[in-house]
């Protein structure tokens, strides 16, 4: 902020980056489980999987306390409005993991109730496959997603970086 | 128990004349035309005739003969009866240009959603519902989407201002005097309904006032997609149907087609379904009484039990590749055999799983807490039950003991001794000792059939059925040939119709297949368990408070995927 003094602007950076390391690894999930991948879900929280190991424990029913919404499940034309009011719910920085065939891409499903991938309505930033997706395959996508924080490659930090280019220039 | 000829004439003696109702040769079950004209006073004949006693009403679905046949529609009913354990299936046919037919809402409240069902998928209206509008679908879709004019991926999209508000919460109660009414949305993503269900209820003060249910958020359009696949390519659809105990779906829907072709499949595969199913149906219990819990605050049980669900996933994923959607059952058997250590591994669970039951049991069955918000609450009688078309362990809960296991024998359920275990209250907690009891039941079935597993095929020999084993595939041609055949064509499956029902975790899982002796089915119908005991719910929760209405739900099982497919 003080320019063209460099060392303040460098602290800036170092905050940001200590704050994507904190989200990274105290992510709150929201689970939006709709079908069968939401019964998986289950397996992945319960005591033999586990996904409180990768500091993700904190499973919040309310999309205002939580920054990951899982989206475990089919997504049909009439939930999609329900999906997409969640999702506007939650605070940022949030992030989006797509999990299961159905959620990705509609799956078997070519059918007329079914969204063909929630990416028609919300930003996803990992798309774990699976029909449903074995709980290991949940945690190498919750894995990618802290990756990717601690990168900032998530749509919402490249939606910020974003701004804050066309608002420094 | 009377049979075929005694409700032939008990039936003909009220309605002599051919043209108006007409019995079909043959066939699966005993089967009426029925002109639209008579169907009320039929139904009610066959309702309350001592001979005929048809007091519980199953399924209500639309077949369309499009191009094939005038007039275009039939509207099919199934019944059944449970004091003489005989089914009925009645047809109307009905043409496209006055598609009427009159309810029998006021005969069976079962009708209810079923009647709304087959107005959604066929555009037939009832005169007489009630409440006629769309169930699966949304308000705003246009058509009739399993007329077979309609175009499969024709989608059609809901805009949020487009969601249904029921007329009544649109209007406040409130006035000076009164001012603790509110409109409350239960759902569709709450965490306490279990996916997709959503309760519009009217609350005065804590007291629920009004309910009413909306579903169909999860109608992934089963049935559609299953008249555009091949007879063994449904398989993977019905283990998400209930995909709580995906194995059972699968039996029900191959023992519907084997039928349908007239084979059985072989003891060993038989023993390894009854093995497979009873241990889906343990899952599925866990998870119903482990979610209730856990919506009642109690939330270690279901981490205990949890463990006996992650030890059956092994046995199933070691068995058939997949945790949860297994995809095991091929028509006429089993997509391969079980592994070596599967006795073993069975032997184990039937050692692992009784002290973890009893944990729970220890935990909550003379829990205050739990008999206090349970007892009393969700109480229905026998006769409203069967009413609203309810089976499974709800309406054994109500002390009906009908069980499709015992009732009508399959895969060779007579030769174990096992017991259909009831309860008389009705309510939250009779349902709650049901399924501990049935859990324990069905271990003891798995014992008794792991001691008999016999040796043998695990699928049947003909290959107009089932796949040539890949070795002969690769070496023989006629085996190739068949591969092929098999693989571009599907089955030819001769025409037909069989109504085709097991003992679903939650109740009668009935399919109703239609073959036109192509390869993919030319309608396939599934009766979900779960439908039929959920239209009830919303008359269950007037009076209760709010926090009642979770347990009440958490008791119901109801699983989205199958209610609304």
């Amino acid at each position: 902020m003080r320019k063209p003094d460099g060392s303040s602007a460098f602290f800036t950076t170092k905050l940001e980056k200590l704050l994507d390391k904190a989200r990274a690894n105290s992510l709150w999930p929201y689970p939006f489980g709709t079908a069968c991948c939401g019964i998986e879900f289950m397996s992945v929280m319960m005591g033999h999987y586990d996904l409180s190991r990768f500091g993700a424990e904190v499973v919040r029913f309310s999309p205002r306390q939580s920054d990951l919404l899982i989206v475990a499940g089919t997504i049909t034309d009439k939930i999609a409005p329900v999906l997409v009011r969640i999702y506007e719910q939650m605070p940022e920085p949030k992030y989006v993991i797509s999990m299961g065939a159905c959620a990705c891409t509609g799956g078997f499903y070519r059918a007329y109730h079914v969204v063909q991938g929630i990416d028609e309505f919300i930003p996803v930033d990992v798309y774990v496959p699976g029909c449903p997706p074995t709980p290991e395959a949940l945690f190498a996508g919750v894995l990618k997603l802290q990756e990717m924080i601690e990168r900032g490659e998530t749509h919402y930090q490249r939606k910020v970086a974003g701004m804050k280019k066309a608002m420094g220039a | 128990m009377a049979t075929r000829e005694v409700r032939r004439a008990a039936v003909r003696q009220a309605f002599p004349d051919e043209g108006l109702v007409r019995e079909l040769p043959g066939g699966d079950q005993q089967t009426f035309v029925v002109d639209r004209g008579v169907l009320w006073d039929l139904a009610k004949h066959l309702k309350e005739h001592p001979d005929l006693a048809c007091d519980l009403l199953l399924d209500i679905c639309g077949v369309d003969w499009w191009g094939k046949r005038e007039p275009r529609f039939d509207v099919v009913y199934h019944l059944y009866s449970l004091r003489h354990g005989h089914r009925i299936r009645l047809k109307v046919p009905v043409g496209e240009q006055d598609l009427v037919v009159p309810s029998v809402y006021h005969l069976w409240k079962a009708a209810d959603w079923f009647e709304r069902e087959a107005f959604d998928m066929f555009g037939v209206r009832f005169s007489g519902h009630p409440n006629l509008r769309r169930i699966l679908t949304h308000d705003a879709f246009q058509g009739h989407p399993l007329r077979k004019d309609y175009d499969p991926g024709q989608r059609w999209l809901l805009r949020e201002e487009e969601q249904y508000v029921p007329s009544w919460a649109k209007v406040a109660q409130e006035d000076e005097d009164h001012f603790e009414t509110q409109v409350l949305n239960l759902g569709p993503a709450h965490p306490a309904t279990h996916g997709t269900l959503r309760t519009v209820v009217r609350l005065d003060g804590e007291v629920i006032t009004e309910a009413e249910t909306e579903i169909g958020y999860l109608h992934r359009c089963f049935e559609k997609m299953s008249e555009r696949h091949t007879w063994n390519q449904v398989i993977p659809y019905t283990d998400r149907l209930n995909y709580c105990s995906p194995m059972i779906n699968g039996v029900g829907y191959a023992l519907t087609v084997e039928n349908l072709l007239g084979i059985q499949a072989p003891p060993r595969a038989q023993a390894i379904r009854v093995i497979l199913s009873e241990l889906s149906r343990i899952m599925d219990h866990i998870v119903d009484i482990g979610a209730n819990l856990t919506d009642l605050g109690a939330m270690t049980p279901f981490l205990y039990l949890y463990q006996a669900r992650e030890e059956i996933y092994s046995l199933l994923e070691a068995c058939a590749g997949g945790r949860l959607t297994v995809s095991y059952v091929r028509i006429g058997g089993l997509a391969n055999d079980v592994p070596h250590d599967f006795a073993e591994a069975v032997r184990y669970l039937l050692k692992r799983i009784p002290p973890l039951i009893d944990d729970m049991e220890k935990l909550i069955t003379e829990n205050r807490i739990f008999r206090e918000r349970t007892e009393g609450v969700g109480k229905l009688t026998a006769e409203e039950a069967i009413n609203w078309g309810w089976t499974g362990p709800c309406l054994r809960a109500c002390g009906v003991p009908y069980d499709v296991r015992k009732a009508h024998p399959y895969i060779g359920y007579d030769q174990y001794d096992f017991k259909v275990p009831i309860a008389h209250t009705g309510d939250t907690y009779a349902r709650y000792l049901v399924r501990v009891e049935e859990m324990r039941q069905s271990l003891r079935i798995v014992e008794q059939a792991l001691a008999n597993l016999p040796d043998g095929p695990i699928i049947v020999a003909d290959h107009n059925v089932a796949l040539p084993p890949k070795e002969r595939v690769y070496t023989e041609m006629e085996s190739l040939i068949y591969h092929f055949k098999l693989i571009m064509e599907g089955m030819k499956v001769p025409p037909g119709e069989y109504y085709g029902y097991v003992e679903g975790a939650n109740g009668e899982l009935g399919f109703y297949a239609i073959s036109d002796g192509s390869g993919k089915p030319y309608r396939l119908k599934v009766r979900p368990p779960c439908f039929a005991i959920f239209q009830a719910f919303p008359h269950m929760l007037k009076g209760h408070l709010v926090a009642d209405s979770v347990a009440i739900l958490g008791s119901l099982n109801i699983i989205a995927g199958e209610l609304d497919r």
